[in-house]
């Protein structure tokens, strides 16, 4: 009887992750057993062949592909610059406050309006890049035309949007650092690489591998840009992941398709998630 | 072999002068302490020697070269910091010779010094901790050992044991003093402890709102404070300072009736320390007890003269209601004279021992 009080208290966020959160996930689960159900053919249990099809699926494996290469462009990218800068931003610098400030703009831009920010760079002969280019004599381009380059176009963007946000994180985690310890280590002649190699990329390392977490599932979970700038295109060279499920769920209505490309989605952030902290486990604990 | 010596140094940040036109010499071997209450420019003075403040007026020289401009590496000087600042991710051992691997010494070199000096200060069996797995007293250990692996023979340390509780500030201080000894270090050493000061110096330069207030060995500190500045602040409690008047037979503690000594009192403050001060059966001044302090090895009465008051250390336990009037003695060489106007110590001829007795 005493316990109802503290039930009655979860009650109204327990219902909201229910709802929200975990039926949605198992029902996902269960619809991908299940062929999608029509009005003259409704559903009917067929095991795995939604996952059979799925490995049957060319274009899926692109889609992975590009994923794959988005992440690998975007991740160690955006943490490499974000570092820098708060490092350079961490000293003492005139407009220190302004510096960071405009270090930290693009993150508070909703991703549909940089989209359309970039989307004006990249146009090919009026756009920027073009406009830029054509100073020097270069040819027009068109960047989100061009299936070899529009991939890298979209990594570029995503670098410049989400480096700022990891810099605010790293620049927290250098002003925790005691200034001390870069004195001693000025006071046994250290140089300002050496002890960024021995001393501040070590003590780092949690920020580090909290960002790269963030890193992985962004590279997976912001699309935004992509209804803005190629819708998938052209021919599917720069569909990600959730694109692809939000355009055969929604545009093909293959639901039990999509369900299965979630599940799959879901298993892989999952995999990369623990892979990720059993590294924190094991790596960080300096302390 | 490894002399400090600074030359009118100042430090300015803005308009306020941290350190002020300081000039003093650090003979090499010697133990130097800079003491000063916080705030005063001594850790500041510190850390201009080893180079992480900019000199904004002066001349350092270490052995007679001028370092004033040369960056921290360059002056061959070790510092122990107040928090230690040890590298948390690094081992007890990888902290130690970290200045060695910087300077690419062989790792056979680096291996034989770090054995010799974890024997030193009593590390060995700690080598593979890290800092968090330490004591306060073992990492303190660990940045001693930083400080003297490079063998500069010059260290400079920053209240470096302000973290300790006070029994273990107490063996680390006989630890440092017979460490400089032995390795015939030239040490310069902050604090604002003035126990430290008497008890590990050599030296000791008194530092007051940036500027030197007195210099010298600790006994010329505490037998001849030139200041009321210095008189105050060393001993535990410190000298006693109380107002004089001129009385009808000779100077008198104001509002007391008892004469000192010959002459005037007017515009001078007579200083004297507690533990020279004694109960009287006869003679001497008159006083009332207003407390009394009881410490275990001595008691500290203080007691109300005149319009001021005093503190007076006695050996054992010394039971005094407050309100029972008492007599006050005290030989005439521990008295003191100041100008109280600039606080600066009274010329000699106006010392008590030089006046002689008072009148009648």
């Amino acid at each position: 009887m005493k316990n109802v009080y503290g039930w009655l208290l979860l009650t109204p966020a327990a219902i909201l992750l229910i709802g929200f959160t975990h039926y949605p996930a198992v029902a996902t689960l269960y619809d991908s057993f299940f062929s999608t159900g029509t009005v003259v053919r409704p559903s009917r249990f067929v095991g795995l062949a939604n996952y059979a099809a799925l490995a049957d699926d060319p274009i899926f494996w692109q889609v992975l592909r590009n994923n794959l290469y988005f992440a690998a462009a975007t991740i160690p990218t955006s943490i490499a610059i974000a570092m820098l800068m708060a490092i350079w931003v961490n000293d003492r610098l005139p407009a220190r406050a302004l510096v960071r400030m405009s270090y930290f703009t693009p993150t508070i831009l909703p991703m549909v309006a940089v989209a359309n920010l970039w989307l004006f760079f990249y146009t090919p002969q009026i756009g920027l890049i073009d406009k830029f280019g054509a100073m020097f004599g270069a040819a027009s381009h068109n960047w989100l035309g061009d299936p070899s380059t529009v991939l890298a176009c979209l990594a570029v963007m995503t670098v410049w949007k989400e480096a700022g946000f990891f810099m605010i994180f790293y620049l927290a985690a250098l002003q925790s650092l005691p200034p001390e310890i870069e004195e001693a280590a000025k006071i046994e002649g250290a140089s300002r690489w050496y002890f960024f190699r021995r001393v501040t990329f070590p003590l780092l390392m949690p920020t580090t591998l909290f960002v790269l977490v963030n890193a992985t599932i962004n590279s997976f979970k912001l699309v935004d840009h992509l209804f803005i700038l190629t819708k998938g295109g052209p021919d599917n060279a720069s569909n990600l992941l959730l694109y692809y499920i939000y355009q055969v769920a929604f545009s093909f209505f293959e639901t039990s398709y999509a369900s299965t490309l979630t599940v799959v989605l879901l298993a892989m952030l999952a995999a990369m998630a623990i892979v990720q902290f059993l590294l924190i486990e094991k790596r960080v604990h300096y302390r | 072999m490894s002399e400090i010596v600074l030359e009118k140094v100042t430090r300015r940040f803005g308009q306020v002068k941290a350190v002020d036109g300081v000039s003093f010499r650090a003979e090499s071997g010697k133990f130097v302490v800079l003491l000063g209450p916080s705030g005063c420019g001594k850790s500041t003075l510190l850390r201009l020697i080893a180079g992480l403040e900019d000199v904004s007026e002066g001349k350092i020289l270490v052995d007679g070269h001028d370092v004033t401009r040369l960056s921290p590496d360059k002056r061959r000087v070790s510092m122990v910091f107040q928090s230690y600042a040890l590298f948390p991710h690094l081992s007890t051992e990888e902290n130690i010779v970290f200045g060695l691997k910087v300077r690419g010494m062989p790792e056979e070199e680096r291996r034989k010094r770090l054995a010799k000096v974890a024997q030193v200060v009593g590390l060995a069996e700690l080598l593979d901790r890290k800092p968090q797995q330490l004591s306060g007293g073992q990492r303190q250990r660990v940045a001693l050992a930083r400080a003297i692996i490079a063998e500069n023979n010059i260290c400079l340390m920053d209240e470096p044991l302000s973290n300790l509780d006070a029994q273990l500030r107490h063996g680390m201080r006989v630890e440092i003093r017979e460490l400089q000894q032995r390795l015939g270090m030239t040490v310069v050493y902050v604090t604002h402890d003035q126990v430290e000061a008497m008890s590990m110096a050599d030296r000791v330069v008194l530092i007051r709102e940036g500027r030197i207030e007195q210099e010298g060995s600790p006994e010329e500190l505490y037998a001849r404070p030139a200041t009321m500045f210095a008189a105050r602040f060393i001993g535990t409690p410190g000298m006693n300072l109380l107002k004089l008047a001129d009385g009808p037979r000779g100077a008198v503690v104001r509002g007391s009736q008892d004469a000192l000594f010959a002459g005037g009192g007017e515009g001078f403050t007579l200083g004297v320390r507690p533990e020279h001060v004694w109960l009287a059966d006869s003679g001497g001044v008159a006083g009332m007890v207003a407390s009394s302090e009881y410490h275990g090895a001595d008691t500290i009465l203080t007691v109300r003269v005149g319009d001021e008051t005093l503190f007076m250390r006695a050996p054992g336990q010394l039971v005094h209601a407050p309100g029972t009037p008492v007599r006050l003695g005290w030989k005439p060489e521990s008295l003191h004279v100041f100008d109280t106007a600039s606080g600066a110590r009274a010329a000699e001829e106006l010392q008590p021992v030089r006046r002689g007795a008072a009148a009648g």
